[in-house]
């Protein structure tokens, strides 16, 4: 099944070239739609099992990729909307929705894999299809914001690969050389350290390009603040999700070495710098959609605070990683209309939104709620679990300054929601604005509902799976 | 003798450093290739005959014959001026490259593992941080664009390092080499030049979070 799904993605992303027709677009678009859902459903029913050597549908692979499966249905339906709404040339059409389905199989089949090497090739076609979105518009700013994402990605992806020659070396003792992670976990005793070392730290460096933590945060933050909203929505979660499957299978088999205190103090290390960055930026930044994208970072690091802590912080990590999915990609979604009004992105210009679109305005109040991690959402969840790791780990100087920061930025990231949801923006137009139908935000209350949904009342398979998850890491 | 062309690329990595002229740098990552061509037909020794043909046409045709000439074509079309133009004085630039030669020297040294040859570690992480620098230090795109094929060449010859055990590794790292090299330099080097007149790094500052 995994090669018909990669043969039908390949096919549909052909088609679009073939045919540039708008009514056979969408329908292709629908098409693989369905074939993603198809391949999820088939990958539930055949958990624990492996197919073509390389692809497992472990519980890790399967929670990730039905999460991606949730969010790509809104973010093809929107494109759809984004695509209807702006004055568009078949060409780039079709470009656009060859490189969304090639963003969403890529992103998929990368959860999957079970071998470090196949991750980094899928990474790999996440960063050509992702750039081909983010020049969408052909303008000198997307250019900039693509040739940045794509150099970045393309040094961090060499990196990646430096860091597989040195495990690869660090494997020779071990007298094999298949690079599974599966091999990997079960010769961990006789890894070399020393090589072991330098490739954790070259394969961290390179995945934080994908996952959105310091170094290498900066390439994604321009692309998602010039990528259309919903193609944005995608990079903003599911495409970090790769980039935390990259680094979490890896430091599972690092976790049962004798380097797993080393790891957690460089995790640790590269996760509090990157919630202080973005807390400075969130102070700072006016332009809408990079906050939104400074959020995601935040919540990144996290999400790597949680792993370093170890204990129930692996748990509430994985929790956090596929709900934020679920909120961020809202947020995104979300964003796209707000665009649609004011046609700005600064936050001068945009206010009072409640008067104009009520219904978006009741999903950002919402998202904001989520975001900020506040009762009712499941988000408060993870985060309290991630905050009761800390402190069971002893790392109370930590956990303080985490919070303090977490309150500046709730305070930064509410001052402009409420802005844009209440205060009038300035010498603004409301004569002629576009009607927004309420039913386009309906998608962006099923993914919040369904957040809280799993924070507050996870259903059993659900906890299950990321049990399982997690159930190779050391206790 | 795969000792004396790791040693040349080690120096050309040197003259790289204190070059003035763009077609110089051309030249060097032309010349590159052709070391690396050398050293992989003397290092991979165990590997199937077509595979090698294969890792050998990589070098040869890709790395000092395709991608110099393309680089050459996009000096001309986009009217690049000679000057590398960069940040730092050239000695500066010697006397940094000699650094990291010398750290990655002490750095080799703590390693006790009989598997690996030394110089193969030595030069492909010298030719990293080189790549690195050239990178932090030069004012043009297209300079970027040559310090990320240097990076390439110096993790090739580490996966050279390997490529006996592990073929699949020297060809999952060609693969990285015309993936990344084919988007960075024929998609956008090319829309890059059209759009932006000067090709300066300077001019992409537009994005802002303020």
């Amino acid at each position: 099944m995994t090669l018909i799904y990669l043969i039908g993605a390949f096919l549909i992303v052909i088609g679009f070239f073939v045919n540039r027709n708008k009514v056979i677009n969408y329908s292709l678009l629908g098409l693989f739609i369905i074939l993603q859902w198809t391949f999820t459903i088939y990958s539930l029913y055949h958990f624990r099992t492996t197919e073509l050597d390389y692809f497992s549908f472990d519980s890790l692979g399967i929670l990730l990729l039905l999460t991606l499966s949730i969010v790509a249905v809104p973010a093809a339906l929107h494109s759809f909307i984004y695509i209807e709404k702006h004055p568009e040339n078949p060409e780039t059409r079709s470009i656009y929705f060859a490189a969304l389905v090639g963003l969403i199989t890529a992103t998929g089949v990368g959860y999957l894999s079970n071998h470090i090497a196949v991750t980094w090739i899928f990474t790999e076609i996440t960063t050509l299809c992702a750039s081909a979105l983010i020049y969408h518009h052909r303008t000198k700013l997307a250019l900039e914001g693509t040739w940045k994402y794509v150099f970045i990605c393309a040094i961090s992806i060499t990196f990646v690969f430096i860091g597989i020659l040195f495990l690869s070396l660090s494997l020779t003792h071990a007298g094999s050389d298949d690079l599974s992670f599966k091999n990997l976990l079960a010769n961990s005793s006789k890894l070399n350290p020393f090589w072991l070392r330098l490739s954790f730290l070259f394969i961290f460096t390179g995945f934080t390009a994908k996952l959105g933590l310091v170094p290498m945060f900066t390439a994604g933050i321009d692309a998602k603040d010039k990528a259309p909203a919903p193609a944005g929505a995608l990079l903003a979660s599911v495409l970090m999700n790769l980039g935390f499957v990259g680094i979490f299978r890896f430091y599972i088999v690092i976790a049962n070495t004798p380097l797993l205190h080393w790891a957690n103090v460089v995790i640790g290390i590269a996760a509090f710098l990157s919630v202080f960055v973005a807390t400075v930026y969130m102070i700072k930044v006016k332009n809408l959609k990079r906050m939104f994208a400074y959020s995601g970072i935040e919540h990144m690091g996290l999400v790597m605070l949680g792993v370093a802590a170890g204990g129930v912080g692996y748990y509430a990590a994985i929790l956090h990683v596929v709900l934020h999915a679920l909120v961020k990609s809202c947020v995104f979604f979300q964003y796209s209309q707000i665009y649609r009004i004011y046609q700005n992105k600064s936050i001068y210009h945009i206010g009072n939104y409640f008067k104009y679109n009520t219904t978006g305005a009741i999903v950002i109040l919402f998202a904001f709620i989520s975001t900020s991690a506040m009762p009712p959402s499941g988000l408060f969840v993870s985060e309290f679990l991630i905050f009761r790791s800390l402190f069971e780990a002893n790392q109370i100087i930590v956990l303080i300054s985490v919070l303090l920061l977490l309150t500046m930025i709730i305070w930064a990231f509410g001052k402009n929601i409420f802005k844009i949801l209440f205060i009038p923006p300035v010498d603004f137009d409301d004569s002629n604005l576009p009607k927004i139908s309420p039913w386009e935000s309906s998608t962006q209350f099923i993914l919040l509902t369904g957040a809280v949904y799993l924070g507050l009342n996870p259903p059993v398979e659900f906890v299950n799976l990321i049990k399982e998850s997690i159930m190779l890491l050391p206790k | 003798m795969i000792h004396v062309f790791l040693i040349i690329f080690l120096i050309s990595l040197f003259y790289m450093a204190i070059a003035n002229r763009m077609l110089t740098y051309v030249n060097i990552l032309a010349l590159q290739g052709v070391l690396l061509f050398f050293v992989v037909f003397f290092q991979l020794k165990e590997i199937s005959t077509l595979n090698l043909v294969l890792i050998l046409l990589e070098t040869i045709v890709f790395k000092s014959l395709a991608v110099p000439l393309f680089l050459k074509y996009i000096l001309k079309r986009n009217k690049i001026t000679r000057e590398a133009e960069p940040f730092l004085p050239h000695f500066v630039s010697l006397i940094i490259v000699t650094l990291i030669v010398v750290v990655t020297i002490l750095l080799s040294n703590s390693i006790k593992d009989t598997n690996l040859d030394k110089i193969f570690f030595v030069v492909a992480l010298s030719t990293l941080f080189t790549g690195l620098y050239f990178i932090a230090s030069r004012r043009k795109i297209i300079t970027h664009v040559m310090g990320y094929l240097i990076i390439e060449n110096g993790v090739f010859v580490l996966s050279l390092a390997v490529g006996n055990e592990m073929p699949m590794l020297v060809n999952l790292g060609i693969m990285l080499d015309i993936f990344a090299s084919v988007l960075i330099l024929g998609i956008f080097l090319n829309k890059i030049g059209d759009v932006f007149k000067e090709v300066d790094v300077n001019q992409l500052t537009n994005l802002k979070d303020y």
